[in-house]
């Protein structure tokens, strides 16, 4: 184990002076932003020394926290976090997937149409009904099946393209995202469909999201850092040759990688369909740009090969902080893509430059 | 039981109108070191292809172990006990050590689990700092990811993996052309490693010394034919040297052209 201090061949090395983990840096720059907001808070008049992560007079959660920011906080990046962590694993495999946000628009609309309730509760019918009445009050588990396999085909072509065709992922991704666009405005024609039941209702339900983020994390952190998937995933995006001479099959893995994406996606689109008792052909516009930038915020490099769940987590924190905060010093939203662009590109030359430092220790 | 481990007969590779290889008729026996010498262009790397899969052969006959054999690529030959060091090392660098050792042959537990059954660590770390002490390799830290490492360990990490995995055959592939001293000699301990355990060995190369060093028999290569098979004892540097210019043709093989 790491106790001892001897390598092998009797090299010895400092067995405390564990390389610095990257998560550590997101981590700090989530405090440091969370303090900027905090010292904004107290320095900007109108603010009145408001602060944003406590509450010292009310105590209305029993506690000095301020639980309702915490809680928006981290709901409203939940269900975008989601589709990055499905993202996560495609950019560490080396690719990219622009179709998510779409494919949760055209997800929203075919599992909402089959996830309809017969009568309203004020006992008239559904106006909103897409289909005759063999759709409607159907048990849950089947609108939740035909989602995530809608989500598993779309990911199955867009990872049969890369893989087969071998043409670039950005392409075959970027068709896809015009597909599932123009599928979510074809299956009602462009009506939103709405009156879900009380089962589907529940799906995302108040908190529900976060949990199905945090729970979906865990499993996904697991997946990528302790299984033979996530270890072929790393080694394809770190070096596509050497996994094939290791033995690896590039191409199964390639799809399964892209499936197991846009099935992510998929739950991400139920889930918010349900939060929003409705479905509209342009739901989740930009999500796939914005679970990009999650992932990249939190380290994952768009080169393939390096990044963890942990970092994409942190990384949605850090959009969650951003976007409060600035709902929190009643700034426009505006200033809010502009910080947010500024982070992005930030996160990118700061790894940028980790990166080379460590390649000239050679 | 016959104690060849591979075995050509006739192996010839066209590309096109170039003819790269030419009826190379070639018998190595098992726990045997054979160098294989030659200019650049000679043949060396397009007949080591063949016998590794990465190229199909134009005509011709491969035996290995007792069986004639057509690998569809390096994964076959691999399987088949041909472990190959490629001048492209065939290491991920984002990877540290052992990841790196047990590439595509993970020890696994909860194998029901398919694809996503989990990864033994702690086995495969004790098996790579055994695998590591055994050929004599030194890498100050296991856990350090191939980019933070030179190019001298990188190589030897490559060389760790295949002789780590019991195998029929080694082929190395000029492994020490980019290499230090230290690192050199280190590789050059791996190699005697194999020998010791009785593991058969090409060993394509263009340093006279290493050759003479660590094998038993050369063969030389020139123009896609080989020229000279020559056994370390009867012969020395000059003479591999004319071979290979061409001052002079072995006796068997003067049919040839």
């Amino acid at each position: 184990m790491s106790d001892t201090s001897h390598g092998t061949g009797g090299l010895a090395f400092d067995a405390k002076k564990r390389s610095w983990p990257n998560e550590m840096n997101i981590f700090i720059a989530l405090v440091i932003i969370t303090l900027i907001f905090e010292a904004l808070g107290q320095l900007l008049p109108y603010m009145n020394g408001q602060s944003m992560l406590f509450d010292f007079n009310t105590n209305r959660d029993g506690t000095i926290l301020n639980i309702a920011r915490l809680k928006i906080i981290i709901l409203q990046v939940s269900i975008i976090g989601i589709i990055a962590l499905g993202v996560t694993q495609v950019i560490i495999s080396g690719g990219i997937d622009l179709s998510s946000g779409p494919l949760v628009g055209a997800t929203a609309m075919i599992v909402m149409s089959f996830s309809q309730t017969e009568f309203l509760p004020t006992g008239s019918a559904n106006p909103d009904a897409v289909f005759g009445s063999w759709a409607l009050d159907l048990p849950l588990i089947i609108p939740i099946i035909v989602g995530l396999a809608f989500g598993a085909f779309i990911g199955a072509i867009n990872g049969t393209l890369i893989a087969y065709t071998r043409i670039p992922p950005f392409i075959a991704t970027l068709g896809m995202f015009l597909i599932c666009r123009g599928i979510a405005q074809a299956w009602t024609r462009g009506q939103p469909i709405s009156f879900p039941t009380e089962g589907y209702k529940f799906i995302g339900a108040g908190m529900a999201p976060v949990v199905w983020f945090i729970g979906l994390a865990f499993i996904f952190h697991f997946l990528l850092k302790y299984t033979v998937y996530g270890k072929h995933t790393y080694a394809i995006g770190s070096n596509e040759d050497a996994a094939r001479m290791s033995g690896i099959n590039i191409k199964r893995h390639k799809v399964m990688v892209y499936m197991i994406a846009s099935m992510l996606a998929a739950f991400a689109a139920i889930v918010l369909s349900s939060k929003n008792l409705t479905a509209q052909a342009g739901m989740g516009p930009f999500y796939e740009l914005y679970a990009i930038a999650m992932a990249v915020i939190g380290g994952v490099s768009l080169t393939g090969g390096r990044g963890s769940i942990i970092g994409t987590v942190l990384g949605a924190m850090v959009f969650g902080v951003i976007q409060s905060g600035f709902t929190y010093l009643r700034l426009d939203a505006f200033y809010q893509l502009m910080s947010m662009g500024a982070i992005i590109i930030a996160a990118v030359v700061l790894d940028k430059m980790r990166q080379e430092r460590g390649a000239s220790k050679g | 039981m016959t104690d060849t481990i591979l075995e050509t007969k006739g192996l010839t590779k066209h590309y096109g109108g170039v003819h790269a290889l030419n009826d190379a008729d070639f018998v190595l026996t098992k726990g045997e070191h054979v160098a294989i010498m030659g200019d650049n262009g000679a043949g060396k790397s397009t007949f080591v292809r063949q016998i590794t899969g990465v190229e199909q052969r134009t005509r011709g006959e491969i035996v290995f172990d007792g069986a004639p054999v057509h690998f569809s690529g390096p994964i076959d030959a691999r399987e088949a006990g041909i472990e190959t060091v490629f001048q492209t090392l065939a290491l991920a660098d984002d990877l540290n050590v052992p990841d790196n050792l047990f590439l595509g042959r993970e020890k696994t537990k909860w194998n029901w689990l398919g694809p996503f059954r989990r990864l033994d660590y702690k086995a495969m770390r004790e098996d790579t700092i055994a695998g590591l002490e055994k050929t004599g390799v030194k890498i100050p830290n296991i856990r350090n990811t191939i980019a933070n490492m030179s190019g001298g360990q990188r190589q030897c990490v490559a060389i760790a993996r295949t002789a780590t995995f019991p195998s029929k055959l080694t082929i190395m592939d000029e492994p020490t052309a980019a290499l230090g001293v230290q690192e050199t000699a280190q590789v050059e301990n791996i190699i005697r490693t194999l020998k010791e355990q009785g593991e058969s060995l090409i060993l394509v190369s263009h340093n006279m010394r290493q050759v003479f060093d660590l094998v038993d028999r050369i063969i030389v290569f020139r123009r896609g034919r080989i020229v000279a098979n020559l056994n370390k004892g009867d012969t020395d540097g000059n003479d591999v040297v004319s071979y290979i210019t061409g001052a002079k043709t072995g006796a068997e093989f003067e049919t040839a052209d």
